[in-house]
């Protein structure tokens, strides 16, 4: 299914490295000397409260905004990513909180949008093979490839929006709250699918606010503070210590009404 | 009609979905199409008949064969600027300079051919060329300093007309020569009836071969395809009526050249915007700007791209309707001729709102803008009435296009 990556970096070689970078919109710092690490076949969760620049960092390696400072490696060459065009070349792919389809467009069109194939003369057929092939994968129950992205629900556009992420074969997925907007059977299916890419050797950030989640597929867990690096943890830390991390502080209104249930019953951390 | 085979087709696996195989399901499925707001070419083909009904009867002249051939000739001036309209519609951006940058080219032409003696190609050309720079100028100023297309083309119509003033001097007015081929190419040149009739044919065996190509193609695939017999009935019913068409024109004068080459250009349009991947990233940055940008598309060069085509068919609609009036004068290109470029595009179908339209609306909302103004013509009515008239239908135009939306809106087909 998949072609095999040229010089792709073997399993545990880091695909990702960020050193010291920044960026400010005016005077506002959203992000200050982040250190990032991901390896190939690893998945990395960034996890924070609202505000604390995980978007922000995804839109930067997305090549959506531009870092104010600080230096970025992509399979161990630094590079600058100046455009969108240029992250999806590199091989760094992205879903979107907002999704970012076009809702005029039909799914076939959203999936290959950019990329189409044979551009002077558009091959509708293998388009749509290629679009049902994937969608089949992700187990995904869309009706129709051929409807506008506008006839779907929000569950069938994130649907499409990862599918979409997967279609060049990138080195490196980002998934800004990939589950946000999914059912049950779709949320494990895309977590699933997340340990499938791993597996592939591709490295892995996912954005998510559901611990559960988290604990899930990560490996590691970079939790950002206002915009700073606030630890690195593994699946099996505590809740609580998580929670600290990512408001800052052991005494707040999680963590008492935490304590609050465990006077009732024993508090059960970490998922398999 | 479909094949019931054990396994089902990879689009045929939802049962949600409802498919119209039959001849009588696809009618269901064309007038669900049109209740949620996708009108297509219906308010064309109604307004049409609506108004070969109404000006026959006011005047039978309207209907003669060749009173519809001149219309054919008026329609290809215009016709041509609409179809850079389209492309700057698609994108919800507008240009409304293109009436001032017609009449800029016909004085080009005019002053570099017939006062300073260049040779016709080099005064088309160099027209051409002039077209396209403006539209570049526009891009630049949309793409570096965010400069709204709407103000940025009102400016342009001040000062194209001005430049076109200015380089006509004080005489105001240029005669063509009626013996040039240019001019002969606006007036009389006429396609022979054989090769009319035979080109009549092409739609149709396009649609059955392709058609059939992309049967073959779907099914090998295993997805579903159209039934024959729908593709077919299409082929011979648009064949039929293309036929019946040219066999009326041809009791008359014929199909004008000039009608062919407006008609050649729609064609390559639409293959432009529908088979290519430029046309995709059209729709796409007209859909949502963002959205294509963070998919790799290079917007900046798609929005240089449809104003630099723009104003080079301005230009061209410029020239074509200089040699039909065999002169440039300082009128060309000033009154509706602006108006009545965006208001053809809007009535075929293409959206003011951006992300939807058809190479093919400019052509058919050209010949109902077209008819409306030769049928008034005829009708004796002064140039006050007419400009209201003409008002009052681009007015139900957008009104028509503004329903539309909302109800696709609300019918999720946005």
């Amino acid at each position: 299914m998949t072609a095999t990556l040229q010089n792709a970096p073997a399993k545990g070689e880091p695909v990702l490295r960020l050193r010291g970078v920044s960026k400010n919109f005016g005077a506002v710092s959203a992000l200050t000397d982040i250190e990032l690490e991901v390896k190939a076949g690893e998945v990395v969760a960034l996890v924070g409260d609202n505000g604390a620049g995980k978007s922000t960092l995804v839109k930067v390696l997305a090549g959506v905004h531009q870092p104010s400072s600080g230096t970025i490696e992509f399979c161990g060459q630094q590079v600058t990513l100046d455009s969108p065009a240029k992250a999806l070349d590199l091989g760094i792919a992205t879903v979107f909180q907002d999704l970012a389809l076009c809702e005029n467009l039909d799914v076939v069109a959203n999936l290959f949008l950019g990329h189409e194939m044979s551009p002077w003369a558009l091959d509708e057929v293998a388009m749509e093979v290629r679009a049902w092939t994937l969608l089949r994968e992700l187990a995904a129950r869309i009706p129709s490839v051929r409807e506008p992205i506008a006839s779907l629900s929000g569950g069938q556009r994130q649907t499409v929006a990862i599918a979409r992420s997967l279609l060049l074969n990138p080195r490196l997925i980002m998934l800004d709250e990939p589950t946000a907007a999914l059912g049950v059977a779709q949320t494990a299916e895309v977590l699933n699918l997340i340990e499938r890419v791993r597996d592939r050797g591709l490295g892995v950030i996912i954005i998510s606010h559901n611990m559960e989640d988290v604990r899930a597929v990560a490996d590691r867990i970079v939790v950002l503070r206002l915009g700073r690096n606030n630890g690195i943890f593994t699946p099996d830390s505590s809740n609580q210590e998580l929670v600290s991390a990512i408001t800052g502080a052991t005494d707040n209104s999680v963590s008492r009404r935490a304590e609050r249930k465990s006077h009732v019953q024993e508090n059960h951390g970490g998922a398999a | 009609m479909s094949q019931n085979s054990s396994q089902p087709m990879l689009d045929r696996s939802d049962e949600r979905v409802r498919h119209d195989d039959s001849l009588s399901a696809m009618a269901r499925g064309f007038i669900d199409r049109v209740r949620s707001g996708d009108l297509g070419m219906l308010p064309v083909a109604v307004g049409l008949v609506v108004i070969s009904v109404v000006f026959s009867a006011l005047n039978p002249i309207f209907l003669a064969p060749n009173n519809l051939v001149n219309l054919l000739f008026d329609c290809a001036t215009v016709g041509v600027i609409s179809l850079g309209i389209v492309c700057v519609l698609v994108l919800g951006e507008i240009d409304l300079s293109v009436g001032s940058m017609s009449g800029l080219a016909s004085a080009m032409v005019g002053v570099l051919w017939v006062n300073q003696g260049w040779p016709i190609v080099g005064a088309i050309l160099a027209a051409l060329v002039v077209g396209a720079a403006v539209g570049l100028l526009y891009a630049t100023l949309y793409n570096r300093l965010g400069m709204p297309s709407f103000v940025a083309t009102l400016a342009g119509l001040l000062a194209l007309l001005g430049m076109q003033l200015y380089i006509l001097g004080p005489t105001g007015s240029i005669n063509l020569p009626y013996a040039s081929s240019l001019v002969r190419f606006g007036q009389i040149l006429i396609m022979p009836d054989w090769l009319s009739y035979t080109l009549a044919l092409v739609p149709g065996l396009v649609m059955i071969g392709r058609g059939l190509r992309t049967r073959t193609q779907r099914l090998a695939a295993n997805l579903s395809a159209q039934p024959m017999r729908a593709l077919i009935l299409k082929a011979v019913v648009l064949t039929a009526a293309l036929e019946i068409a040219v066999f009326y024109l041809n009791l008359g004068r014929g199909i004008p050249w000039m009608f062919a080459l407006f008609i050649a250009l729609a064609v390559i349009l639409n293959y432009a915007l529908t088979r290519t991947k430029w046309g995709r990233s059209m729709f796409a940055v007209g859909g949502n700007k963002e959205a294509a940008r963070r998919s790799g598309i290079n917007v900046r060069r798609i929005y240089m791209s449809a104003f630099m085509l723009c104003s080079t068919l301005a230009a061209l609609g410029g020239i074509l309707s200089a040699s039909r009036l065999a002169s440039s004068s300082q009128q060309a290109g000033t009154g509706d001729v602006n108006l009545n470029a965006i208001a053809a595009a809007v009535i075929g179908g293409t959206s003011l709102f951006g992300g939807r339209g058809s190479a093919y609306s400019a052509l058919l909302g050209i010949i109902v803008i077209q008819a409306i103004s030769n049928g008034l013509t005829l009708l004796n009515l002064s140039s006050s009435l007419r400009y209201m008239i003409t008002g009052g239908v681009l007015a139900i135009a957008v009104i028509v296009d503004s329903l539309a939306r909302r109800s696709r809106v609300s019918h999720g087909r946005a």
